[in-house]
Parts: C-alpha cells; structure tokens; sequence
C-alpha cells in the first residue's frame, strides 16, 4: 500500500515553497517514513526550525511547530526539551543556518549530548537568498558572494559533530533515499543528540552557478561521489579522492543525556529534601 | 504570614519571579546581574524548576521562549551587552506573542562600559531595542521590596498579555540589601496565562476576533499549531502582502496602550502642591525623594513622579504635571533619554531640565535640590 503523506501534512499547506529541482521534497517524504515508522503520537513531536529554505519544512506538517529566527533553532528546541523532556524533539536546519550563524549552539548542543535529532539539509548555499557562500561552499566553486572562486574553506559537519561531542553523527543524501529513511530513524531512536547530515541539490542557487547543468546533474554527482562507510573504509586512499563516506559514522551508546542528568540531579535533591539533610 | 529578609536586590528578583510561579530559567553571566542566575540555580532544581546556562545570552532567550511555550512561566536576567544580545529573540517573543520576563540590571555603555557600576542609559533599549514596531512593558523598581512585588507583576502582565515583560533597575538597587517582607503565598495575585476550551481542531492561535489577547495554548498539550517570527494569520501560518499584517501589528500594539490603567503605576510623592516637580525613577528616584524632603524643610514646595512602569509612558500624568508646575527636573544616569520623553508630554506648558551622569555614581540629592532651587 501506498504511503498515506497526507496524514501528516497539514490541510491546505501545499504547495510548498521550494524550486522545482529541489531535493527537500524527497527528504521531506523521507523524513515523514521515518517518523511514522516509529508509531509516535504527533501531540508528543515538536519541529523546531531557523530560518532558510529546509526552515519553511515544519510549517507543512501537523506536529507541534516552531519557525524561529536565524540559526536559533536549536537553543528554542533545548527550551521545549527541557520544560517536557519526555516529548520527542526534531530540529530541522540548512547548512547556514546549523554551522554559520547557529554554529555557536550547534556545538554546545552536541557538549550539552541533549537527546533530540538535528537534521542539517546541506546544500552548500543560502538559497533563500540567492545563492551566497556557506561554511559548507566547497574551495574553488562559485557563489554571488565569491564569484572568482571560493577561497573560504568549508567545514565537515559530521567531524564538527563528532569533535564537539555529538553521540550519533550520521550522513545521508536525497539521492541514496531507501538509506536516509534508516538513518533518520536511527537517529530519533538514539538516547542523545544525533545529527544526521543529508546532502541535498539546490540547482537554482548553487547548480546553476557550478556547471551543473540540470537538477539530475547535480543527483548523479551525488550518486558518484557518496560511498556507504563500510564500503569507504576498504578504499585505497588514491580512489577516496572526490568522496565522502554515508551511513552511521559515529555512535555512542550509554552516554550520559542532558535531560537525564539534570533530573536524576532534581530528584537527588528532592530525596535530601525529604531527609532533612543540607 | 509573611517573612522578613534580608536580601540583596537580585536576590529579590529571583524570590519574585518563583513567587509567581517561575519554573524556568536560562541565562548567561554578567556583571551586574548574575547573583539572580546565581539565586534561580541554587532555588529551581530544588523544586523541580529548570536552570539552565546557556552558551551566550541569545541561546538564553531562546531557551525561555521554548520553555514558555511547552507551559513553563520563564525568565532570564541580564545586563549591558548581553541585553543588547536578547533583542533578537525578544522581538520574536514580541511578534509570536510567547509571555516571557527580561530582567536587565542596568549598568553603564555603551559596549563594555562600565560593568560594575548603575547606569540607566538602556531605557531606550527597553522601548525600541530589537527591530520593528512592537509593543513595550518595562517596569522600574528602586526598592528591593519593589524589585520582588515589580518582578511578580512582571510574570502577571506577561502573562495576561502574552509578551514580554522588561523589568529594568540600576546596579545600585540591584546590588543593595535590604530588609523585605516576602508575602505568604496567595496574598500577591498571580496570573496564568488563558488556555483555549475550544477543542484542538477549531484552535485559532492568532485569532483576534474575542479580543486582543487570544487564548494560548501550551505545545505538547494536543493543539498542534503553527508558531513562526514571520507576520502570520489567525491560524498561526505565515501571510505576505496582506492588510492582516497592518491590522495584526496595530493589535499587538494596542494589547499595551489599551490596557495603560491595568499595567501602569506610578508613586506620587508630596506632588499636590509642587511649584517644581522631579521626575525620576529606580536610583534616581531615591535620591530625587531625598532631595524633595531637603527642598521642603527650606520651604520649597517641591514634589516627585516616580514611575514604576517606565513603558508603556505616563504621558496623562506628565501632561498634567506641566500644566501645575513651573519647572520639571529630570535626573537621570544616562546622557539624556528619558528627559526627551519627558519634554514630548510637556509640550512647553513647563521648563524641563536634565540632570545627567555616566561616571558609574549615582546622582546625589544634594545635586538635584540645587536644581530644585534653581529652577524656583
């Protein structure tokens, strides 16, 4: 049977904002397996987002929702966490928004190991606003705000999560879907903060202006330069040139949570409290 | 009964906001105001409250308008840069209209100015500091017992009023101890915010057309709807290019102006009378009543407005206060801000003059009393 999408979209929402040629749409529809996979009730997930293209993706879906400001969404995201720790938490970010402006709580979320999922749509480019450089512009392509070349270099969001203490680091791509659907549920189910870094094609803003002539350009270059983990281990270090690992390159189960740690503290002090001692 | 303490102003505030129900706090440290974060850390694990420092003072604005829409009454304490810092987020509170209370122990600027000394040079920052039009509440204690009555009135308005609440007072008050009476429960009000009774389906978070103050319902609580910082419809979705923008903003501005009688409140002090009134508040405001009690043992009838809500403005009480007297002295620990204020409610019926310092002192009433006798 058909996936039923319509369940979770909310009435009259659609269409949604993004250019023809746009992988979001693909991952949005990932996204929604995934989350239906995991039978929630959708009164307990909130979506928290920043601003940008990936930001307009909560408006569309009938959870709790919340389209904060530039690169904030993961502080606003901490704020509900905590006032409701058994709620389940989704942020939804680009690569702008996650590593530029939100960098600052992008590491101190993955410290901090606060048990919600960040999912970073990377595009390598502001699309919103017509194709700017990013932290994540690979050295040398073009953007409206580097037209002779990038000379700024770019950050690997999974070894930043990874370094500033993230449990679950994972990367996907629009183009390797039936994957990303186990990733993203992966992700959610990890006790911990989880990233997972889904490569995404903006022909419009970034395609355009690098050579990629068509959107399916843009998904065969994907399909070409991601290797499964297991698969980019094996490879001679001269044929890893041009490519980048996918799947679950990071996880650590057991780690002490935010929410359980900063609770388990209040009930210490509850059970003091009761004793009389200071 | 009520107990007597003795307390430093921050202190105080943070006894005010758990008084009225505060299980939240976010904030980051900075001088003067990190003895009420200090305070929130010691008080609200204890009683199942969240503390929580966050990584810069935006991230804790951001905190506390998450925290407050999953239903906790939140706040965060701040001062100098780091008010600067929360603009943003307050603004988004503002426009979403999530209650929330911003305690900013005003010291010197601008940059990092004078951290460990008053100022009160911020007050603009407090009605027009994050971008766009948008409605301001701003209380202004000068008393520690003020500090604790002004921080439960702040989570009231706020929440009846779904926004913000600013409550700005000087290093001195906020560093000053002082013996308070902190009331038994129940004997200040407390106000929760509305919650719909409409069922889920039929939930319209922006809608407008039972007043002006629509009821808010908490996240994770079976109304899913829609919260985003663009300019948005009833429903809580975004709009563009629609008359609902102009309409909308007017409302959120008329939420405060409409409502002055409930959410103002001034001190009048021996004003009756007043051949020369000053008009003063937090630090100021203290040694304004100092001067005024000089200034009448020599027989100058001279008499002091002292507002505890600064915005929204006592325009009437002004107007009417330059209409009765000669002169209106205005101290104030910035280079003249307020005194503008001042001058536009006036509208030349009364001189006006400024008495002005940023050197990290107060002004002293021997200051203020020769401007008193000046003006005569």
């Amino acid at each position: 049977m058909a996936f039923d999408y319509q369940r979770y979209i909310r009435g009259g929402k659609l269409p949604h904002i993004w250019c023809p040629g746009c992988t979001y749409g693909t991952v949005f529809k990932s996204l929604l397996r995934a989350i239906d996979a995991q039978k929630l009730d959708r009164n307990d997930i909130a979506m928290v987002s920043g601003i940008g293209c990936a930001s307009r993706l909560p408006g569309y879906v009938d959870f709790n929702t919340l389209h904060t400001a530039h690169g904030r969404a993961l502080v606003f995201a901490t704020g509900l966490k905590m006032a409701k720790p058994d709620k389940h938490v989704l942020v939804v970010s680009g690569d702008g928004d996650a590593t530029a402006i939100g960098g600052n709580h992008f590491i101190h979320a993955c410290r901090r190991n606060i048990d919600m999922t960040l999912l970073v749509f990377n595009n390598y480019t502001y699309g919103m606003t017509g194709g700017q450089y990013s932290p994540t512009t690979p050295y040398g392509l073009s953007a409206s705000t580097m037209p002779y070349g990038n000379v700024d270099f770019a950050f690997d969001i999974p070894s930043l999560a990874r370094g500033a203490g993230a449990t679950f680091v994972a990367r996907g791509t629009a183009y390797h879907v039936p994957a990303l659907d186990r990733l993203i549920v992966a992700a959610m189910r990890h006790k911990g903060f989880s990233v997972v870094e889904i490569m995404n094609a903006c022909p419009t803003a970034f395609g355009k202006r690098n050579k990629f002539k068509s959107p399916t350009d843009l998904l065969l270059w994907m399909k070409e330069s991601f290797v499964p983990v297991e698969a980019f281990e094996k490879l001679p270090p001269e044929k890893t040139q041009g490519k980048l690992p996918m799947g679950i390159l990071h996880s650590r189960e057991g780690a002490p949570e935010f929410c359980e740690a900063y609770f388990a503290m209040v009930e210490r002090l509850k059970e003091k409290e009761g004793t009389g001692k200071p | 009964m009520s107990r007597a303490r003795l307390l430093q102003g921050n202190e105080a505030c943070a006894e005010g906001a758990l008084y009225a129900g505060c299980g939240f706090f976010a904030g980051y440290p900075i001088t003067p105001s990190t003895e009420v974060a200090e305070h929130m850390a010691k008080k609200l694990p204890k009683r199942g409250g969240v503390f929580l420092q966050m990584e810069d003072e935006i991230a804790a604005m951001a905190a506390v308008i998450g925290g407050s829409l999953a239903g906790c009454k939140a706040f965060t304490a701040t001062s100098g840069p780091g008010f600067s810092l929360k603009q943003e987020n307050l603004g988004f509170a503002m426009l979403t209209e999530v209650p929330c209370v911003v305690v900013n122990v005003m010291r010197g600027g601008p940059s990092t100015g004078v951290p460990t000394g008053p100022g009160q040079s911020d007050i603009m920052q407090c009605r027009w500091g994050t971008h766009g039009d948008h409605p301001s509440i701003c209380l202004t204690p000068a008393y520690v017992q003020e500090i604790f009555s002004e921080t439960v009135r702040a989570f009231n308005l706020s929440e009846k009023y779904r926004t913000p609440v600013i409550v700005a007072f000087d290093e001195v008050v906020g560093h000053m101890r002082e013996k308070i009476e902190i009331p038994e429960a129940g004997a200040l009000s407390v106000v929760d915010r509305t919650k719909p009774i409409c069922p889920p389906e039929e939930y319209l978070p922006y809608d407008d057309s039972q007043g002006d103050v629509p009821p808010m319902a908490n996240f994770f609580e079976g109304y899913r709807y829609h919260v985003t910082g663009l300019n948005h419809g009833p429903d809580g979705f975004p709009v563009n290019a629609s008359p609902r923008i102009h309409t909308d903003q007017l409302r959120l501005l008329r939420k405060v102006e409409a409502n002055r009688d409930d959410i103002a409140r001034n001190v009048e002090y021996r004003l009756d009378d007043a051949d020369v009134a000053v008009f003063a508040y937090g630090i100021c405001g203290r040694s304004a009543k100092a001067a005024v009690d000089l200034a009448r043992a020599k027989g100058i009838r001279a008499g002091l407005l002292r507002p505890l809500t600064i915005w929204p403005f006592p325009e009437a009480q002004v107007a009417a206060l330059s209409a009765r007297a000669r002169a209106i002295i205005v101290p104030e620990l910035s280079l003249g801000q307020i005194l503008f204020e001042v001058e536009r409610c006036s509208k030349g019926r009364c001189r006006v003059e400024g008495i002005h310092r940023v050197d990290g002192d107060p002004i002293h009433p021997a200051q203020i009393l020769a401007r008193i006798q000046e003006a005569l």
